[in-house]
C-alpha cells in the first residue's frame, strides 16, 4: 500500500473577526488514512474542513492538497455536507441528488450529458440504492439518505472523502451498516471525517485527531472491559484524551 | 362558460387579457418551484411591495417631464431588480438581519410609491390597477414586454437550472464543487423580480406572492422532483389565470381577486383530498 503524504498542513493558522480558531497546526495525511477528526464544537473541526475543502483561506501557514493548494485540488475531494443542514422535504429525485456532485466537473451550463448519468448509476449500485433512483429524497430513510450523500461525494471520482457530523442523528444500526460501506471505499480512498462525539470511534477508523484551536493526535488504543464495550457493544474503541501521540 | 370564450373571440383586450395569463403562468412556474423550494416567499413578497416605489416614481416623472417613454413597467423591473440584490446581499452577508432588512424594503419602497404616485398631477386611478392588478387592460406594448421577460427567464432557467437546484437545496456542496454560490443565488433573485413584475400585471402587487406560491404548492402535491412541478406549475397558473378571467367576466368581479381565490380555493381542495386520500388507503 503506497503511504504517501496526500494532505499537509504546515504551521496552519486561521483567525475569524480578530479570534483565533486554529493555531499553528501540523498535520500530514497519507494516502489511505482513514482519519477522524474530532473536537469540542468551537474548537475548529469546520474551520479545517473548510480550509481542506478551499472554502477559508489562510492568512498564515499553508494547506496543500497532493501538492496543490485547496482550490486547484478541489476536483480531488469529494464533500459529504452535514445531513442536519438539508432540507428533507426538498422536491428532488435520488439521481438529482446524486448528479449534484458531476458539477464542476463536466459542461457548465445546460443539462447532464448521458455520460454523468452513467457515473451516477454506477455509484449508486456501489452503495446500493439504485433501485431508488426516481424515489423523493423525503421517501429514503435516514441510514439511505446519508448513503446518498456518500454517492453524490464519490460521484466526482475523488481520491478523498471528506464527511462532515456523517453519523448525526442516526442511529446505532444505520450507523455500523454506513461504516461498513465507508472501510470498503476506505481500500481506494482516502477518508477524513468529523465528528463532535466526544469519545467513542467506530473500530475502522485507523487515526484520531483532536482539533481544538491546537492539533493532537490520539491513539485509538482499545480498553478492553471498560464501560464503554458494556454500554457500546464490542464493536467500539475509545480515544484516550489524555494521551497525545505528539506534543507540538 | 362558453359565453366567455365567444366574448374572447370578439374581444381584443380580452384575447391580451389570456395571453398575458398564460405568459405570467410560464414565468411562475419556472422560478416558484425554486423560491418555494428554498422556502424563500417572503423573499418575493418583499420585491413585490418595494416594486410600488419604481412603479410610482416612472409614473411621476413620465407625467411631470412628459418622459413619455418611462413605462412604469421600466420602473418595476428596475426596483425589483434593485431590491432582489439588496435582499441577497443581505442574506447571504448577514443572515441575522434578513427579516428587517427585507421588511424595511417591503414598506420604505411602497411608501416612496404611494408619495410619487400622488403627487402625480391628474386623477389617480393607477395606483389601485398597481397594487389590485388590472388584467384587462394589459396593451400590445406590455405582452411584448412581459414576452421579452418571460424568453430571459426561460432561456436562464434552461442554462443554469442544474446550478439553481445545488445552491437551493446544499449550498455549502455547491460551494465545494466549484460554483459560485453568491452569484447564482442573486441571479435566481433577479429572476424571482422578473417574474414578480410579470406577475404584477395579472394579479397586482399585494396578491403576486399568492400567484408566486399557490400553483407550486397544488402541484408539489402531484411531483416528484423540481423540474416535474415546474411543468405542472406552468399547468396550473394558466388555468387558474384562465379560468379566473372567465368567472370575474361573468360575474362582473375583480380579475385579480378572482384568480387568487381560485387559485387559494384549489389549494385547498387539493390539500384535504390528500388527506382524504390517505384515510381511506389507510383504512
Amino acid at each position: 500500500m503506497n503511504n504517501s503524504p496526500i494532505i499537509t498542513a504546515n504551521n496552519l493558522s486561521f483567525s475569524y473577526n480578530g479570534e483565533t480558531v486554529l493555531e499553528n497546526v501540523n498535520l500530514t495525511i497519507n494516502e489511505n488514512d482513514f482519519v477522524w477528526i474530532v473536537g469540542p464544537n468551537g474548537g475548529g473541526k469546520t474551520t479545517l474542513l473548510k480550509l481542506m475543502l478551499g472554502l477559508l483561506k489562510s492568512k498564515t501557514g499553508s494547506i496543500k492538497i497532493l501538492g496543490d493548494s485547496p482550490q486547484k485540488a478541489r476536483r480531488y475531494i469529494g464533500y459529504m455536507s452535514q445531513h442536519i443542514l438539508l432540507d428533507s422535504q426538498f422536491p428532488v429525485s435520488v439521481l438529482d441528488v446524486v448528479l449534484m456532485g458531476r458539477l464542476g466537473n463536466g459542461r457548465s451550463v445546460g443539462p447532464f450529458r448521458s455520460a454523468d448519468k452513467e457515473i451516477a448509476n454506477e455509484v449508486l449500485q456501489q452503495v446500493g440504492l439504485l433501485e431508488y433512483r426516481q424515489k423523493q429524497f423525503s421517501q429514503l430513510s435516514g441510514g439511505q439518505q446519508r448513503r446518498l450523500l456518500i454517492a453524490r461525494a464519490l460521484v466526482s471520482r475523488p481520491k478523498i472523502l471528506l464527511l462532515d457530523e456523517p453519523t448525526a442523528n442516526l442511529d446505532a444500526d444505520s450507523e455500523k451498516d454506513l461504516f461498513e460501506l465507508l472501510k470498503i471505499l476506505n481500500k481506494e480512498l482516502t477518508i477524513i471525517l468529523v465528528s463532535h462525539d466526544p469519545a467513542f470511534v467506530s473500530d475502522f477508523v485507523k487515526r484520531a485527531v483532536c482539533v481544538n484551536r491546537k492539533v493532537h493526535e490520539h491513539p485509538t488504543t482499545e480498553i478492553s472491559g471498560s464501560y464503554a464495550s458494556e454500554f457500546y457493544g464490542d464493536q467500539r474503541r475509545i480515544v484516550q484524551h489524555d494521551k497525545h501521540i505528539k506534543e507540538d | 362558460m362558453i359565453e366567455f370564450f365567444s366574448a374572447v373571440a370578439e374581444f381584443s383586450f380580452l384575447q391580451k387579457a389570456l395571453l398575458a395569463g398564460v405568459l405570467a403562468g410560464v414565468a411562475c412556474g419556472l422560478v416558484g418551484p425554486f423560491i418555494v423550494a428554498r422556502r424563500i416567499s417572503y423573499i418575493g413578497g418583499g420585491i413585490a411591495h418595494s416594486v410600488l416605489g419604481g412603479m410610482g416614481a416612472a409614473y411621476f416623472f413620465s407625467n411631470v417631464f412628459n418622459w413619455n417613454w418611462l413605462h412604469p413597467l421600466y420602473g418595476a423591473v428596475i426596483a425589483a431588480l434593485l431590491s432582489a440584490i439588496v435582499i441577497g446581499l443581505v442574506s447571504l452577508r448577514a443572515r441575522q438581519r434578513e427579516d428587517t432588512i427585507i421588511s424595511a424594503i417591503w414598506a420604505i419602497g411602497m411608501a416612496v410609491g404611494i408619495i410619487f404616485i400622488m403627487k402625480t398631477p391628474g386623477y389617480n386611478e393607477n395606483l389601485l390597477s398597481y397594487l389590485f392588478g388590472n388584467i384587462l387592460m394589459v396593451s400590445s406594448h406590455d405582452l411584448w414586454q412581459i414576452a421579452g421577460l418571460d424568453l430571459l427567464i426561460i432561456a436562464m432557467v434552461i442554462l443554469f437550472y442544474n446550478k439553481f437546484l445545488a445552491i437551493c437545496f446544499d449550498e455549502e456542496f455547491a460551494r465545494a464543487r466549484g460554483i459560485n454560490v453568491e452569484f447564482y443565488y442573486l441571479l435566481l433573485l433577479c429572476l424571482t423580480a422578473l417574474t414578480v413584475v410579470v406577475l404584477i400585471t395579472v394579479v397586482g402587487i399585494v396578491m403576486v406572492i399568492a400567484l408566486l406560491t399557490l400553483p407550486v404548492a397544488i402541484a408539489g402535491y402531484f411531483t416528484r422532483t423540481l423540474w416535474q412541478t415546474m411543468i405542472l406549475s406552468i399547468f396550473t397558473t394558466i388555468v387558474l389565470s384562465v379560468l379566473g378571467l372567465a368567472i370575474s367576466y361573468n360575474l362582473d368581479l375583480p380579475s385579480g381577486a378572482s384568480i387568487i381565490l381560485l387559485a387559494g380555493f384549489l389549494f385547498l381542495i387539493t390539500i384535504s383530498g390528500k388527506k382524504i386520500v390517505a384515510i381511506f388507503t389507510s383504512k
